[in-house]
């Protein structure tokens, strides 16, 4: 107890003398958060994490109207929409959020990428980062098919295709998992076995890193801020910076509700393995850039079918985007490194032509 | 020289750091391996059959207009053309496996996930898809359609 200003009770001393709280007390009340023109940026983090919060919740409360088999999914989707008070909305939310909890998380990757906050000591942060985008892309993915509705159906049969086209270990991992050579019940199996296990264990992993160096290491203050120099001003973490993080919440939240309640999901029919695919297929929208890439190349390039060239193009470019760190050498020497903020700017502009792109072809052509 | 020898005489804590070492890694992979095993999907018999009756009348297959039937565990596609033929070929598509529709305003066969088109030999003739679909033999027996891989 010894330092901290104002007395406690008797429980509060009771549970510092088991479990330390003055030391976390010390903590939170040292914590400070950086104040210059792009503290903005700061929010956005914090944002996903609160959406991320929303998925578990929503997710644990539709686990326990899902049954996970071809023959029973989307029957199950069904009953929750039409028949379970607010099941609708619940799931309405659930897939809303997940949308807007990757569009933050873009948001706070490129603000982080262009911020230059990759910069030592922080390079593991950035690591655990791309690894969370990666998780966030896989809840996604699998969570998309779990419905068993027709777009569903053949999204995965693409999304699993393009893993098989993967040179050497290519066909194996497609196989592994389709869970057979074609999507099935057993994809379906596999693919709620990821989204409600696998991933979830793999965020509580990665996002405990991620939050643990973030706490180490403190805000980064962008490289341009810190040239300019003048008197550096920050504001306390307790109250100030997180009252500010409960605004943006509960504007995420607003926005989420409404979004939820006024478009609230479609199911559509019911997955037909012999069916043609249907007309105007689309994948979730931050895999439409990919997508629509797919659709452009043609089918031989330099002799090499264009998939391939096109996945491996894919996982090349995440490759780099992984590694920047290592590779923007003037950043980490301190200096300005205007290469790699036009890499970030063309990116960026990149994902945005081909998902509008995407969204304003015409279906039949 | 006869410190050297001594130096590369097994020491006790060498050998115990070598016995729990290998012992850790055949721990792993007494672990690893059946769980590498147990993820990868046992394979299904392949549905052999060469040829299928499909649930149709012949007269029931207008001109312009297309099918999918199932050919095994696969779809596949019967289309009859404007002229009045019959012609049948496997339904994924050769670029990411999608099923594929005849579009009857085209007049040949379509893949809606990339925009793959094929013609009525099966060709692939615009889109990314990389090679022809597999084509079949169409027999029309009275009034049944029998649908058999190429020989």
């Amino acid at each position: 107890m010894g330092g901290s200003a104002k007395p406690h009770g008797r429980l509060w001393t009771w549970l510092d003398e088991r479990v330390g709280l003055a030391e976390l007390e010390k903590l939170v009340k040292k914590k400070e958060v950086p104040v210059h023109r792009h503290t903005v940026w700061y929010y956005l983090g914090g944002m996903t994490l609160f959406l991320f919060m929303i998925q578990v919740a929503t997710g644990i409360l539709l686990l326990f109207y899902y049954r996970p088999s071809a023959e029973e999914a989307y029957e199950s989707v069904q009953f929750l929409m039409a028949e379970v008070e607010f099941g609708w909305l619940i799931r309405s939310i659930h897939s809303w959020a997940s949308n807007l909890m990757i569009f933050t998380l873009f948001i706070h990757l490129f603000s982080v990428l262009l911020l230059k906050a990759y910069r030592p000591p922080r390079e593991v942060t950035w690591l655990s980062g791309i690894g969370l985008l990666g998780v966030g892309m896989g809840f996604g993915f699998t969570g998309y098919l779990l419905p068993w509705n027709e777009l569903a159906y053949f999204a995965t049969k693409v999304g699993t295709e393009i893993t098989g086209v993967v040179p050497l270990v290519g066909p194996f991992l497609g196989r592994l998992l389709r869970g057979g050579d074609e999507v099935t019940g057993a994809t379906l199996t596999r693919f709620y076995g990821i989204h409600v296990a696998v991933l979830p264990l793999l965020t509580t992993l990665i996002l405990g890193l991620h939050l643990f160096l973030v706490q180490k290491h403190g805000m980064s203050v962008p490289p341009g801020v810190e040239r300019a120099g003048g008197a550096r001003r920050t504001m306390h973490f307790l109250p100030n910076f997180l009252l500010r993080d409960l605004v943006g919440w509960l504007s995420a939240l607003a926005i989420l509700a409404a979004l939820a309640a006024y478009y609230p999901t479609e199911l559509g029919q019911k997955a037909d393995p012999f069916a043609p695919a249907p007309i105007g297929i689309k994948p979730e929208w931050y895999f439409m850039f990919m997508f629509k890439t797919l659709k452009y190349l043609p089918s031989y390039i330099l002799g090499i079918e264009g998939e391939i060239v096109g996945v491996v193009g894919f996982g090349m470019g995440g490759l780099v985007l992984l590694l920047i760190p290592f590779l923007d050498r003037r950043t980490a020497r301190g200096e300005p490194s205007r290469l790699f903020t036009w890499i970030g700017i063309a990116i960026i502009l990149y994902m945005i032509a081909l998902t509008y792109l995407g969204y304003t072809e015409v279906a039949t052509q | 020289m006869a410190e050297e020898t001594l130096d590369r005489e097994p020491t006790r804590r060498g050998f115990i750091n070598w016995f729990l070492g290998t012992s850790a890694v055949a721990f792993l992979l007494s672990v690893f391996y059946p769980v590498g095993r147990y993820l990868i999907p046992p394979p299904v018999a392949e549905s052999t059959a060469g040829t299928v009756t499909l649930p149709l009348k012949a007269e029931d297959v207008k001109p312009n207009t297309g099918q999918i039937f199932k050919f095994g565990n696969r779809p596949a596609i019967l289309v009859r053309t404007t002229a009045g033929e019959l012609r049948a070929f496997s339904a994924v598509c050769t670029h990411l496996n999608c099923t594929v529709q005849y579009r009857p305003d085209l007049g040949h066969i379509w893949c809606a996930c990339h925009n793959g088109h094929f013609d009525l030999n099966g060709k692939n003739i615009a889109g990314p898809p990389p090679r022809p679909l597999d084509p079949y033999v169409v027999n029309v027996r009275g009034r049944q359609i029998v649908v058999s891989k190429s020989a």
